[in-house]
């Protein structure tokens, strides 16, 4: 069938594939591949494993710098966790990778009893978290921080940029304790090299103040809550960014105190709106007895579609746009 | 253990194979004992099992493993990884007899606040490598164990015992492809056929065999013996050890066993996974477990 010249062309699966970069953005390509090597050097514990994706979950590039550290375990997630496990017990630091809706889902059982429940220093490290790809919910984790939040130990950090995965990875490596780190991978935007930012584990931080809307993000969710911010201006409206990219343990203190006045809270996240970022900061808010309504931005609670990622971003609600139309509704 | 060199801790291998046939047997007895004094302490448990196996955990705790009994966390130890957590009554019985907890220390066994829980967990128990229990995660542990350990320079090995019924799992197959892919001479793997699970017969719940054909396929040497002859274990396990020094294969040795071995009235009773045992009866196993021991010494 010869497609009609009349016909708008149409996003293709295949765009952004490899990153979801905006056209002309500023980008390091590979972040988690070179500060897991730059980590190694320092430290001979390091060693790399992947089931069947060190190309892409960008592992290749330790696999390159470090050969006899890197141990390839073929395409069963099971071993790859369970055997990341066995080489913690003999004192190794492993960082293992895979997709994220292998690690949350297939292998769930063996990162919850071999690496969290004897609190192994086993760091995860999951790509295409959430809605970073077109291939649908067999590729797309929209439910990973869900499924992980519960399992005791475990901590979890969804990084806005390549800034947030530098500084991520050598602090993962010394902390004790397993991690899961949801990956950004490919050519990755650096946006926090802007702001007065580093990123500290377990911390959130107040990325820009404003007097009327404060946006709680993870994420590349966070990339997308500074430029609303910029839009807003356009409307006068004035707002605030605090970036939470540790979701466990989760920063409620800080985080506490950006919601206690009368401005719009509205948290953003690259994940569905259950059991993520939304539902922590609402747990920490009833916790707290804070009597505040918080507005969730995020993906809803179904198996989304199949496309091209700006179409569905669009779609979905994770849009620039969609999210400054979101923010002005609820201003009224 | 009688043979155990307290300097190098290593067991020897010195003495006539008679001698270290006789040395395992013994173990396995007093094994047996301590199995069926903590059964009765619960009433009903994994009694059957530890029967069954308590000549493979003696085989390996008095001529294979090397460790430090008052060091359960000697860095230079072998491995020896429990998998079916549930067999941890049978490994209680046997670190016990091997010195790594007290003989007085089982009759906590499952009981609250207990070192030694129903199902093996290693935050629990000194000697305990691993949480074994969620079924087919042993040997995955065990190939990263011996990769760890083999990529730091050490001669440690690795041992994952796990059960006919376990290779129900995907996931030990996907290890067992690992182990083949990188070579891992250090690690061997037992497997004890019972041919029992929870639900019944091993060949009605998923049929497994044939099981010694599907190891040699995956590429482990594989040797398949009568896991209740101490005689049989200590050469395959001999000979296990020979080849972890040579070549770059892993092992496994798969262990035909009997539910209840030593117990006449075990061994003939209806097969069950979780065996009750009447009060007046624990007494009765008792003795004709001594019995067929004297038969078998005397003999």
């Amino acid at each position: 069938m010869t497609p009609t010249t009349t016909a708008k062309a149409k996003l293709k699966t295949s765009a952004m594939i490899a990153s979801f970069a905006d056209p002309g953005q500023k980008t390091a390509s590979a972040p988690f591949g070179h500060a897991l090597a730059r980590a190694a050097e320092s430290d001979q514990r390091i060693v790399g494993l992947t089931a069947d994706l060190g190309k892409y979950t960008d592992m290749h590039i330790f696999a390159q710098a470090f050969p006899e550290r890197f141990f390839q375990m073929g395409m069963a997630e099971q071993l790859l966790l369970g055997a990341a496990a066995g080489m913690a017990e003999t004192g190794l630091i492993p960082f293992a990778s895979t997709y994220s809706v292998f690690a949350a889902r297939r292998a769930y059982d063996f990162l919850c009893l071999d690496i969290a429940e004897p609190n192994l220093n086993v760091n995860i490290v999951g790509g295409l978290p959430g809605l970073t790809t077109g291939y649908g919910p067999s590729h797309q984790a929209t439910e990973d921080m869900a499924i992980f939040r519960g399992m005791p130990n475990l901590t979890i950090v969804d990084p806005c940029d390549s800034v947030d995965i530098e500084q991520a990875v050598p602090q993962l490596a010394a902390s004790e304790g397993p991690s899961y780190l949801r990956l950004l991978r490919g050519n990755v935007p650096t946006v926090l090299d802007e702001y007065d930012y580093t990123f500290e584990l377990g911390k959130a931080k107040v990325l820009r103040r404003g007097r009327d809307v404060v946006l709680v993000s993870s994420g590349l969710m966070t990339m997308r809550a500074l430029q609303a911010a910029k839009a807003l201006e356009a409307h006068k409206v004035d707002v605030a960014v605090v970036h939470t990219p540790t979701i466990k343990p989760f920063d409620s203190a800080t985080v506490l105190a950006e919601l206690a006045g009368d401005r719009l809270a509205v948290t953003l996240e690259n994940h569905s709106v259950v059991g993520g970022l939304f539902e922590t900061v609402a747990s920490a808010v009833v916790t707290a007895g804070l009597g505040k309504r918080v507005v969730p931005i995020g993906l809803p609670d179904a198996f989304l579609d199949a496309g091209a990622l700006p179409t569905l971003h669009e779609r979905y609600g994770l849009s620039v746009p969609r999210i400054v139309a979101k923010v002005l509704a609820e201003l009224g | 253990m009688s043979t155990l060199d307290q300097t190098t801790t290593r067991p020897s291998a010195s003495g006539t194979f008679a001698d270290r046939r006789r040395t395992i047997t013994e173990a396995a007895y007093r094994i047996r004992h301590h199995a069926l004094n903590m059964g009765a302490v619960q009433g009903q448990g994994y009694v059957g099992q530890a029967l069954g196996a308590a000549d493979i955990f003696a085989t390996v705790y008095a001529s294979q493993l090397s460790f430090r009994a008052d060091q359960p966390d000697w860095e230079g130890r072998d491995r020896f990884l429990l998998s079916t957590g549930h067999y941890a009554i049978g490994h209680y019985a046997a670190l016990a007899e091997a010195g790594i907890i007290p003989v007085d220390e089982l009759e906590s066994y499952g009981s609250d606040d207990s070192r030694l829980p129903m199902s093996g967990m290693s935050t629990y128990t000194p000697g305990m490598e691993i949480s074994g229990g969620s079924l087919g995660h042993g040997l995955s542990i065990a190939v990263g164990m011996a990769l760890g350990l083999r990529h730091q320079g050490s001669n440690a090995r690795v041992f994952n015992f796990l059960s006919d019924g376990e290779l129900d799992e995907g996931s030990t197959w996907e290890a067992a492809m690992g182990g083949h892919h990188h070579q891992l001479g250090n690690l061997t793997a037992m497997v004890d056929i019972n041919a029992l699970q929870a639900d019944g017969k091993t060949e009605t719940v998923l049929r497994t065999e044939p099981v010694a054909e599907k190891w040699t396929a995956f590429g482990w040497y594989c040797q398949r013996i009568d896991g209740n002859d101490a005689g049989a274990l200590l050469e395959a396990f001999d000979n296990a050890a020979a080849r972890a020094a040579s070549h770059g294969q892993p092992s496994v040795i798969l262990c035909d066993t009997k539910v209840g071995r030593g117990v006449s009235l075990l061994e003939n009773r209806e097969k069950a996974h979780f065996m009750r045992i009447e009060e007046h009866e624990w007494q009765l196993c008792r003795e004709q477990l001594a019995a067929g021991y004297e038969g078998t010494a005397s003999a």
